[in-house]
């Protein structure tokens, strides 16, 4: 088994070497022999029911690049009639009335939605670990210690990497997509916030939270960020801009690219082995063209603070919808909550209780204080302010560069269990990821080595706002010139 | 600082979340660890900085005022978990 990318797959099924229906069976077969937890919900008879259309939709002359092509959904996309969770018991058994615009758009040029993939609670972790519905492993483990696939896209990206799909759906609200790529050897894509709808998307914190494609390779990122991005007026963030072709800058020369070295990003938290395949990779973009220089993002380390506000404070809120009333889990027994409380408000903590887990919990908690009376000022205000100097900070240093490159995590893939005793060094995780999210810029992680013991590394290339396809080139034209990407994970295919 | 257990329910209630009684230190250490990671924005003089709320700076669109959803109450109550009539149902609020 080699890996196939959406490009190679997509030709295959152009000169009818492959049926949709044919490679639709085979990765459901992969997925249900394999033994890693990627997906949370599988339903075959329609996957394959939709092959069967988009199999005639060629026949009938179609031939959008991506029509029949299967990718695995992440949970957090409503789509009718399918089991929609976000990794919570909280939505255990709900079934979405509606389909999420970026998942609608997909189906409209013939993708087929393969399943639903497992990912943190609502998108709340960097392990993958809070999810309801079970730890996922990472395929790249390769000793008796099962190590985490990142969080909170895991399941996708564990999906991929074991080659249970070809490419996958994620979100990023402080490094979602690019942590797990990052630890599963993957590309990933984390657009400009306002590219892809939030429509149908479940919302954990909304002035961060954005879609994006998470595959091999970038041109594969490209193809899929065109069926996935566009204007929705069904999202009041989503940007009203002329549809734009991400695979058109593929190819593009980068000499005399200005690369900008964020020397914050290069501090004394960054792992030693991460920093060495750093300098190599940068290397090899000089060798390409490139120019290098140091930059400097002076508040980065205000973002993991402000961002520990901002996004608890904006899912305290968005999650106060699931009260047991309108849709999801209600508690049957509430009377015996003690307290003063009406039974109505019994009936809502004993839901909230029953259905969240540990980690929603706590932030929810967080956020409640960060915005309650008299603590507004000093953590809500202040934090969106220092959002304000993040974002700065990132103009600044593109008036002197054209991309920012980095480290994606501090640290490669971890055990799991090892981390979920302490929260603060869970976060940790993001710090390199965060102020992306602040700023709402497009970044992407993507393969940039091996540690010693064989575990992938990720390189995380920033562009200015709305600058997609040159930042998708500009990993293009790494990967033309190294293999990291294509390389196998120890667990593939349909392998326990 | 740490929360002490009546703060720690005072944010729970806030939160609608019941938290037993010996889980309470727990979560106070648990949030106290994540506020000391918070307070390191204390120190920054911000004066004169306007709130970022949005990575752009965009308005909100207006569009025509005319119908663009049809009623489907039908369909989306079907995924409550108690409603009737058209009535989502709850406990008992007024005596």
């Amino acid at each position: 088994m080699t890996i196939s990318t959406l490009k190679q797959l997509s030709a295959d099924l152009a000169k009818g070497q492959v049926s949709s229906v044919e490679l639709t069976k085979q990765y459901i077969e992969r997925i249900q022999a394999s033994s890693i937890n990627a997906f949370i919900s599988l339903d075959p008879d329609h996957a394959i029911a939709i092959a069967e259309e988009a199999d005639k939709r060629r026949a009938s002359g179609e031939n959008h690049s991506l029509l029949g092509i299967p990718v695995a959904q992440k949970d957090i996309f409503c789509i009718e009639g399918t089991q929609t969770t976000c990794g919570s018991k909280m939505l255990e058994g709900f079934t979405a009335p509606y389909t999420a615009t970026v998942i609608e758009n997909m189906h409209q040029q013939g993708v087929v939605s393969l399943g639903k993939t497992n990912m943190d609670e609502f998108a709340m972790g960097s392990s993958n670990e809070s999810s309801y519905y079970g730890p996922v492993i990472n395929p790249w483990t390769n000793s008796a210690s099962p190590l985490v696939p990142g969080g909170s896209s895991g399941g996708s990206a564990a999906a991929v990497a074991a080659q249970l799909a070809p490419a996958a759906t994620g979100t990023d609200t402080g490094g979602s997509i690019r942590q797990p790529a990052a630890f599963c050897n993957l590309t990933g894509l984390k657009p400009s916030y306002g590219r892809c709808s939030r429509y149908g998307m479940i919302a954990f914190a909304s002035s961060l939270d954005q879609a994006g494609p998470m595959t091999h390779t970038a041109e594969d990122a490209a193809m899929l960020l065109n069926t996935m991005a566009g204007f929705d007026s069904k999202d009041s963030t989503s940007l009203d801009l002329p549809a734009e072709n991400f695979c058109a800058e593929l190819g593009d020369s980068i000499e005399g690219l200005k690369l900008g070295l964020p020397k914050e990003f290069f501090g004394d938290g960054l792992n030693d082995e991460i920093r060495t395949l750093m300098e190599a990779a940068i290397k090899h973009f000089e060798s390409l063209g490139a120019k290098v220089s140091e930059i400097t993002l002076p508040n980065a380390e205000l973002a993991l603070p402000s961002y520990y506000v901002i996004a608890p404070a904006e899912a305290s809120s968005n999650l106060s919808r699931f009260d047991g009333v309108r849709y999801g889990h209600r508690a049957e027994n509430y009377s015996d909550v003690k307290g003063d409380f009406s039974d109505l408000e019994k009936m809502y903590m004993r839901t909230r209780s029953e259905g969240f887990g540990d980690e929603v919990k706590r932030r929810i908690m967080i956020g409640a204080y960060a915005l309650s009376s008299g603590y507004y000022d000093a953590y809500y205000a202040q934090a969106q302010k220092l959002r304000r100097l993040i974002s700065n900070d990132f103009n600044s240093a593109f008036a002197e560069c054209d991309i920012i490159l980095g480290p994606t995590t501090p640290s490669p893939a971890f055990q799991a269990g090892s981390r979920t005793d302490d929260p603060v060094s869970m976060y940790l995780n993001d710090i390199y990821t965060i102020p992306v999210n602040l700023a709402g810029l497009p970044a992407m992680s993507i393969p940039g080595g091996f540690t010693q013991s064989g575990l992938p590394v990720g390189l995380q290339l920033i562009a200015p706002y709305l600058k997609e396809a040159k930042l998708l080139n500009v990993a293009h034209r790494y990967q033309q010139e190294t293999d990291w990407h294509l390389q196998q994970a120890p667990i593939h295919g349909g392998q326990a | 600082m740490a929360l002490d257990n009546e703060t720690v329910k005072g944010i729970a209630r806030l939160a609608r979340l019941e938290i037993a009684e010996e889980d309470l230190p727990k979560y106070g250490s648990e949030l106290s660890n994540i506020l000391l990671l918070v307070e390191r924005m204390e120190a920054v003089d911000t004066t004169g900085i306007d709130p970022m709320t949005h990575p752009f700076d965009a308005h909100l669109r207006m569009r025509d005022d005319v119908v663009t959803e049809t009623n489907q109450r039908e369909k989306f109550q079907a995924v409550a978990p108690n409603a009737e009539t058209g009535l989502y149902l709850v406990p008992q609020v007024i005596d």
